[in-house]
């Protein structure tokens, strides 16, 4: 969910980039990361536990963590909260170590 | 490997004012940073802050960040490496670093250590789940990319930082419904508690969580009551709904990297855990090699920007290249250090930091 009215902050209407999470196409904006993009469409499983399979989401922000590691443009272990959002990228949920290509 | 004066390792407020201390000075400056932009935790603080003109009291975090980087980011002899990861140190103050998929070696005459810390978190059933958010990303998610992570929140921690976030989260249109704290009494400044209470959150001392209710992400808390030695009040559990659940239970300085290339380190409860060894002129154990900021203790921000001008000033003395104020300088920035910790909130680092005294005595 965007902010739309702050007593302090502006959030101007940004420019929209289109990319793709689990193949479907969806919408962030300038400036987001791509977990912040998630977030706000209201995704909040990034990916799965490597053992137990249980829900991932967003944590610390400042890729720290590794809760938000998810596969961007084919490469795993990408830390989606300080990765910034760009056109047309490819994301998907991790649920495992990810493989080296 | 590329070559470098002085490396700084995190721009955030400790190092974006030691940057600006040596670049006075006259020398040449990489500054890397693992985020998107400059600034660290001050481009998310929307509230003004305290203290002394010097301090940039009554200044809000984000204008704080705005102008420490104006003033130096056209600077020729400075150079920032943005979206990069330091990954490694290693003696002689090589560090590898991280940009994209891209390795790349930098080596510094001397090399200054910035990291600043990460969230401590709390053990309880189902703490995993989605919708269970450290209290500075939600202030991240917020204040910079303007996204609302929940409308219904539970904090958990009264501290400064939980009462700070807790306000700032209804600023932007969410119900804080309850603040949790597991110590008899509320841990932050009184000021900010009341306006809360104003607001219509509840404050529970002597509460914690149990769990966190939920199949794929937080639809609700349990909370319970605890008795003067930290153990559950029987019949005591609650259950509140909400959609996050903020965890603010203090912050532990980031010292790994200092750890690679085993500067003496020392557990110090007061400082927030394990800190570098530091001496007077912010210093590790090993001489070329300086630390600033939280990760060397957590305080304030203000008292990060002044060790960050400090450490600029003696790192720069220490490549024989002194500032032209330098004593003048150190005294400024030494006084002001000192007036942010004599009050009573700075009790506790000024124990941490006799502590620091004692074992550099020790190690000498």
């Amino acid at each position: 969910m965007r902010i739309k009215n702050h007593p302090i902050l502006e959030f101007p209407q940004e420019e929209e980039i289109a990319f793709t999470f689990e193949g479907k196409s969806v919408k962030g904006n300038k400036g987001d990361t791509i977990a912040s993009a998630l977030s706000a469409l209201g995704i909040m499983t990034l990916g799965h536990s490597i053992k137990r399979n249980r829900p991932r989401g967003f944590y610390c922000a400042i890729g720290n963590c590794a809760s938000c590691n998810m596969i961007v443009n084919g490469v795993p272990n990408v830390r989606t909260c300080i990765t910034s959002l760009e056109e047309n990228m490819d994301v998907w949920r991790q649920k495992d170590k990810g493989v080296i290509k | 490997m590329i070559k470098k004066e002085c490396i700084i390792i995190g721009g955030g407020p400790a190092g974006l004012c030691a940057a600006t201390m040596a670049l006075a000075a006259g020398c040449e400056v990489l500054l890397v940073e693992r985020s998107s932009k400059l600034g660290g935790q001050l481009t998310k603080q929307t509230h003004k802050f305290f203290g002394s003109k010097n301090q940039y009291a009554k200044w809000r975090g984000f204008d704080i960040a705005e102008k420490l980087i104006s003033e130096i980011i056209d600077h020729p002899k400075l150079t920032v490496l943005l979206n990069t990861t330091v990954v490694g140190l290693y003696k002689d103050q090589v560090i590898t670093v991280l940009s994209g998929q891209k390795y790349t070696r930098y080596q510094g005459e001397s090399l200054l250590v910035a990291t600043g810390a990460s969230e401590k978190f709390l053990a309880f059933e189902n703490n995993d789940l989605p919708g269970v958010y450290g209290a500075g990303a939600i202030q991240t998610l917020m204040n910079i990319y303007g996204v609302l992570p929940g409308k219904n929140v539970v904090m958990i921690g009264s501290g400064n930082i939980g009462l700070i976030v807790s306000y700032q989260l209804i600023q932007a249109g969410a119900f804080v419904s309850t603040i949790v704290e597991a110590a008899p009494f509320i841990g932050g400044y009184k000021v900010h508690a009341s306006k809360l209470v104003r607001l219509g959150t509840k404050i529970l001392t002597s509460t914690t969580v149990k769990r966190a209710i939920g199949k794929d992400h937080v639809e609700a808390v349990e909370i319970i009551s605890l008795d003067e030695n930290f153990k559950e009040v029987p019949d005591s559990s609650r259950i509140i709904p909400c959609d996050a659940l903020c965890v603010s239970v203090g912050l532990s300085p980031m010292h790994h990297l200092l750890s690679m290339i085993g500067a003496l380190t020392k557990y110090i409860p007061e400082l927030g855990g394990f800190v570098p060894l530091i001496n007077d002129h912010f210093q590790t154990s090993l001489p070329p090699v300086f630390a600033v900021g939280d990760c060397v203790g957590i305080e304030e921000a203000s008292a990060a920007m002044m060790e960050g001008f400090l450490g600029g000033l003696y790192m720069s003395e220490f490549l024989n290249k002194k500032h032209p104020n330098h004593d003048e300088l150190i005294e400024k920035y030494e006084k002001e250090l000192f007036l942010l910790r004599d009050g009573p909130y700075g009790k506790k680092i000024k124990a941490g930091l006799k502590k620091m005294e004692d074992a550099n005595q020790y190690v000498e």
